[in-house]
């Protein structure tokens, strides 16, 4: 066990060098960091002193680690666009984004299990067809599409929502939550729905296909013999045996919801670190892309990570790595 | 749907695995070849929403491919816009004019028209950013199994990498990158093969373990070793004895990685890092719709965005079908 936790996490560190690598290729060699830097007027040395003070005179290893040891201190830089540090920008936006990763989780969660659950004991049922063919109706909205079209609805035909902004806000030390006014509850609604579409469909079919693997099992069929209600097999013995992928679906995918309420945050105008990704990407303000980029990576990373070591932990004979690829095969 | 399928599939199962084997026997392969697409065929016939799909995307393809002879007018064509006829509402509106009949946007192109050379757009991108990543994927892939050692371990491992970051984030990163180094007049031109690339980059990764975990099966099997002992050459083997054998996951990940590359392509778009607005695929459409949401506007942004989801969803139909049809241990 202590060799697998060692060999996993070397290959995290290891990604997360090249996530790294790559990030400061950019910041290095795209656009020049001076030129970006200094104003119109500045002289040529005293574009050669920040140049010098900056570091880009030294060889490209030395300012790959410097790099390195920077943004293991959380050390990005200045922004380019309005000269702010980048870790303080990214730390204002957290909260919002994290805020509605969560909802949007809570969300998939609570309407995707018990759809999963009724499709799969119902499974020829007209109402599990309707839910499966929605299923991939759902796995096939772009999830701007459906920001739109309930901005469409909700805020410009009936007006009962707004269509854009994170309402008050409270702060409570450096976290400022919109969880506790009801115009920051409001102004969830409609961002974490369209963020949990995708999710929600993809919940449904892990559950419907565990449950229908489970209801097979003995100890399904017994309870059942043995006179046990049907909706307590059902829910409570048979369900209880599919949730444990279910949370390792819900632990990996946080990390994509992460990187695609970038798209739901530009939809609903939110503030969050994707706006703040996809402005530095119109303004070429290359710090804050760089640190986005490593910040989204590390928690898809350590996510990866946590979640396999669980499973070996849970599992000896995960430990193994080529039991793993057989298995890859069966 | 799912009533109609479930009783096809268990009779369908053993056909399928004898079919599967054929593919090992290479002189008969020809001739059970046929049997099994003739399985398809049957399995297709019986599956409405299969067929549903596939007659809406060829409808889909076929209008958006002879947009330019089908459309009332060319909506990148300047000189055939007049600014009169903008914010005409569609066809059944009191106000709707022929020929407008989704209507026109704020420069007085057809909406119609829009559409359908931004469907063109949008299945080009999608389909040659699959057929890129099915290339690179396949051979990166075959010579990762095959050959083992260092290639594997360096292809192995950018393939790690890739994955442990967010597909979107790896083609917003390309396009990003792309155009902050590339000069203003080349960026619209190269726009649409950048996000063929960008698109591609994050997704060789799941065709390539594929071939790569049945080349390392496949190359330990005595037939392999036979065909190396005669001096078959190494490609020879990989192609022709190797690949054959894997091709049908393959099939089934492209369609619906098809299905996702329209969607990445969209969303690029949407965002401002894909398509500009001189050749615009769905994506941009809905993005300059987007812009007129609150005043009264809809069907600049509505149809398109219908449009979109209709190609995403028969597609992925498509691809649902067929990974049902291909799977032999499916119930």
């Amino acid at each position: 066990m202590l060799a697998f936790l060692i060999k996993r996490t070397a290959n995290a560190i290891f990604v997360m060098l090249a996530v790294a690598f790559l990030a400061f290729v950019i910041f290095r060699f795209f656009g020049d960091p001076v030129e970006m830097m200094v104003n119109e007027q500045a002289t040529q040395s005293d574009r050669a002193e920040l140049r010098e003070r900056l570091g880009l005179n030294d060889g490209f290893i030395t300012q790959y680690v410097r790099f390195v040891v920077n943004a293991a201190q959380m050390d990005f830089g200045i922004s380019y666009r309005n000269q702010q540090d980048v870790t303080v920008l990214i730390k204002d936006r957290f909260p919002a984004t994290f805020e509605l990763v969560l909802v949007a989780t809570v969300i998939s969660l609570v309407v995707g299990i018990p759809l999963g659950v009724v499709t799969a004991v119902h499974r020829n049922s007209a109402l599990a067809n309707v839910l499966q063919t929605g299923s991939i109706v759902g796995i096939s909205l772009p999830s701007f599409v459906v920001g739109i079209m309930l901005i469409l609805l909700f805020s410009v035909t009936l007006g009962w929502l707004p269509a854009f902004g994170r309402g008050e806000t409270v702060d409570i030390g450096w976290w400022s939550t919109g969880l506790l006014t009801p115009s920051g509850r409001q102004a969830l609604i409609l961002p974490s729905i369209s963020l949990s579409i995708f999710q929600i469909t993809m919940v449904m079919r892990l559950v419907r296909a565990e449950m229908l693997e489970t209801l097979r099992t003995d100890y399904v069929k017994f309870a059942r013999a043995r006179g046990v209600p049907r909706g307590r097999v059902h829910w409570r013995h048979a369900l209880r045996n599919c949730l444990m992928p279910v949370i390792t679906l819900t632990g990996m995918q946080i990390g994509n919801l992460i990187a695609f309420a970038l798209v739901t945050e530009t939809v609903f105008q939110w503030p969050g670190m994707g706006m703040l990704f996809i402005q530095a990407v119109t303004f070429v303000d290359i710090p804050v892309m760089a640190a986005y980029l490593m910040l989204v990576s590390l928690i898809f990373v350590v996510l990866n990570t946590v979640v396999d070591i669980t499973y070996a932990w849970v599992d000896p004979r995960l430990r193994d790595d080529t039991a793993r690829a057989g298995g890859a095969h069966g | 749907m799912a009533e109609a399928k479930d009783p096809m599939d268990k009779t369908l199962t053993p056909d399928m695995r004898t079919a599967t084997d054929a593919t090992l026997v290479p002189v008969r392969r020809s001739r059970l070849k046929r049997l099994r697409e003739s399985d398809l065929w049957f399995s297709f016939r019986s599956h409405p929403s299969a067929i549903f799909a596939a007659g809406l995307l060829t409808l889909i393809a076929l209008t958006a491919f002879l947009a330019p002879w089908i459309t009332p007018q060319n909506p990148y064509d300047l000189s055939s816009l007049e600014l009169w006829n903008s914010e005409i509402p569609p066809i059944w509106n009191a106000e709707g004019q022929w020929p407008y009949i989704l209507g026109t946007d704020t420069q007085g192109r057809d909406i119609l028209s829009a559409i359908l050379y931004g469907s063109r757009i949008s299945l080009v991108i999608g389909f040659a950013s699959v057929i890129l990543a099915l290339a690179v994927g396949l051979a990166l892939g075959l010579v990762a199994g095959f050959f083992g050692g260092w290639s594997d371990n360096v292809i192995m491992r950018i393939g790690d990498v890739l994955l442990s970051m967010p597909f979107i984030l790896i083609a917003i990163l390309i396009t990003a990158v792309a155009s902050a180094s590339l000069p203003t007049g080349l960026k619209d031109v190269l726009a649409a093969p950048i996000l063929i690339v960008a698109i591609a980059v994050p997704s060789w990764v799941q065709y390539a373990r594929t071939v790569r975990a049945s080349a390392m099966v496949e190359s330990r099997k005595e037939y392999v070793q036979a065909a190396r002992l005669i001096r078959v050459k190494a490609w020879r083997i990989m192609l022709h004895h190797i690949l054959p054998n894997c091709m049908t996951p393959i099939m089934v990940a492209a369609t619906l990685n098809f299905g996702l590359a329209i969607l990445s392509e969209a969303t690029l778009s949407f965002l401002g890092v894909g398509m500009p607005p001189d050749q615009p695929s769905l994506g941009t459409l809905i993005r300059i719709g987007n812009q007129y949401l609150f005043s009264g506007l809809w069907w600049i942004v509505v149809f398109p965005a219908i449009q979109l989801c209709l190609i995403v969803l028969s597609v992925n139909m498509i691809g649902d079908w067929l990974r049902d049809a291909l799977n032999p241990k499916l119930r």
